[in-house]
């Protein structure tokens, strides 16, 4: 077992991810104004708690501490007995009180992992800590036409909004791996319903420190963190250009500088930001206006007990009924996918592994199709229901109807409702066999297709399928097509 | 315990003061003086004793996640050096 000399002194990437959520709350963190702060007219939502003004009193709001336990368990947290908010302190003009109310020392979540797939290698990423904290304003930039000189506009609406930090351990090795860990976030923070995580909304951001070290090395080498991703794919781009970067550096004799660098969707590169000088002195308090938390084991518990299957756990009883990883993945990754086919599997009076196999493929294509054609629906507004989908899929199963016809009767379905069984019957559907009206249909076609069946009499065998094609639009897709193959076979060479 | 007049500088920097020399010095001073009162409160033993996260023995004060209304745009902004199309204008800022 010799490793080729060049993977010995290869460099290693070393990855870890920060993740910034909105957790779903009708109000904002620590005062009553609106949290949707997405299509909200500027300062609107906006009141003397989260403009920062002398004097107010915050207040957390539980909904968002639920939800952030919710997310801790499901990342496989241990939640704190005892949690209490700092303040961060930091000038800027989209902090309205010149601090930011987050966590410190005490988070509520910390210790976790997530388990996810990349290039078909499962992997383990453990989750450092899970904490709560706001949001802040959000700033426009503009240049003055008058004076040429840059200004900032400050919408107060964002501001307050609550907001889970969750901080990944460097254990992620490539851009695919980190690109996994995204993806798999975003499932389960969807599949327990703590946040729309979406990360072209803004409600799901994401940072990236980024190392080299020799393979095999324990030591970190110098980290340089990555901002102003804005999509999955830029993550993984940005990520590969700074280890090509870095790589270079290195390899050329030099040493890379720790620094922040923002990827530049445009030019597809990392270039260094101005860094905040002095920055990282935030000089943490413990904030006074807020009494500690102290999270009884009866309302984690309860929690617990209310947590969905998860992505992970989905993922495994499906490739235990038999389905690929590709079909796995895809169903579990979206909690409406996957409960339909369940739903779907659940009413087909077959075997659960093959009822799971056509309740997939089912739900992968035709459902999946119809709710990429409506701008992403969620598949429980999908017109039919499980058990409507099901009876027709039984009826093409069993063999009732033709494949042909199981894609017309759903499109039916979808546009105009009703069962299954009620279409067949109404409009005599049902597959037709050998027999009399099958076989008169084929003298005919063959009568009226001069040249294709002299075509195919002449040795051009291909020219059966214009003739079967004619079969199926006379029987409207009815007729079973190995039998009408064969039928024809029989009739041509008579 | 003593501020040198360096920390005093990036203590004023950090907290945007536009500190001059005078103020440096007089404020370093000010600043050792109340380091060493904490230096008095260090000397007491402390072994066994809870670290007090807020002076109030209150827990999970909290609110249902409920909207209430806010503010009209024209309280919000009243306050505001300059407004621009509803939003409060500032200096630029360095990045």
């Amino acid at each position: 077992m010799t490793a080729p000399a060049e993977s010995e002194t290869a460099l290693e990437p070393v990855i870890g991810l920060e993740v910034h959520v909105q957790p779903i709350t009708r109000a904002k963190m620590f005062c009553g104004c609106s949290a949707d702060y997405a299509g909200a007219e500027p300062n609107t939502h906006v009141c003397p708690v989260c403009l920062g003004l002398p004097g107010v009193l915050p207040v957390v709001n539980e909904e968002a501490i639920r939800l952030i336990v919710r997310t801790g368990l499901a990342l496989n947290c241990g939640i704190a007995a005892f949690s209490k908010f700092d303040r961060k302190n930091y000038p800027y003009p989209d902090l309205m009180k010149g601090y930011q109310v987050s966590q410190y020392d005490l988070p509520l979540c910390s210790g976790g992992w997530l388990e996810a797939e990349a290039e078909g290698e499962p992997f383990r990423a453990g989750i450092t800590r899970v904490h709560m904290e706001e949001d802040t304003a959000r700033l426009l930039h503009r240049t003055d036409a008058a004076t040429g000189e840059g200004y900032s506009l400050i919408d107060v609406n964002r501001s307050g909004t609550p907001l889970m930090e969750i901080v990944g351990e460097p254990d992620l090795r490539s851009p695919e791996q980190a690109r996994a860990f995204l993806v798999e976030l975003r499932a389960i923070l969807r599949t327990i319903e703590a946040s729309r995580a979406n990360m072209e909304e803004g409600n799901f951001r994401c940072d990236a420190n980024v190392s080299l070290r020799p393979r095999g090395a324990e030591a970190l080498g110098v980290k340089v963190e990555i901002k102003n991703m804005n999509s999955f794919r830029a993550v993984h781009e940005a990520l590969r250009f700074e280890i090509g970067r870095q790589t270079a550096i290195l390899e050329g004799g030099g040493t890379i500088r720790q620094e922040t660098r923002g990827w530049d969707q445009q030019r597809r590169e990392t270039a260094a930001q101005r860094s905040k000088e002095e920055a990282d002195d935030y000089r943490y308090f413990p904030e006074p206006d807020l009494p500690p938390l102290a999270p009884g084991r009866a309302f984690v518990e309860e929690i617990r007990a209310g947590l969905p299957e998860l992505p992970a756990a989905r993922r495994r009883r499906y490739r235990a009924l038999g389905l690929s990883a590709f079909e796995a993945a895809t169903l579990a990754e979206a909690r409406d996918r996957s409960e339909f086919a369940d739903a779907v599997a659940a009413a087909l009076p077959f075997p659960p592994a093959r009822a799971a196999k056509l309740a997939a493929n089912w739900t992968l294509g035709e459902a999946a199709r119809w709710s990429n054609e409506h701008d992403g629906e969620r598949l429980d507004r999908f017109p039919l229901t499980p058990a409507a989908l099901a009876e027709l899929i039984a009826l093409a199963e069993d063999g009732t109807i033709t494949g042909q016809v199981a894609a017309g009767v759903f499109a039916r379905m979808v546009e105009e409702g009703g069962s299954a069984a009620g279409i067949v019957e109404r409009e005599g559907l049902a597959r037709v066999d050998a027999g009399d009206e099958l076989a008169a249909v084929v003298r005919r076609v063959v009568a009226e297709n001069g040249k294709a069946a002299a075509d195919y009499r002449a040795g051009k065998t291909a020219a059966i399928k214009r003739l079967l094609g004619g079969v199926m639009r006379e029987t409207r897709g009815r007729a079973d097509p190995n039998t009408a193959r064969e039928l024809l076979e029989r009739e041509l060479g008579a | 315990m003593a501020i040198s007049p360096d920390e005093a500088r990036r203590i004023g920097q950090l907290a945007r003061l536009g500190l001059d020399e005078a103020a440096v010095g007089r404020l370093a001073g000010q600043l050792s003086d109340i380091l060493g009162h904490f230096a008095a409160l260090a000397a007491v033993a402390t072994d066994g004793v809870e670290p007090t996260a807020h002076p109030l023995p209150l827990r999970n004060v909290m609110r249902a996640d409920e909207v209430t209304p806010s503010l009209t745009r024209e309280e919000a902004l009243a306050n505001a050096p300059e407004v621009e199309d509803g939003l409060i204008r500032v200096r630029a800022v360095l990045e």
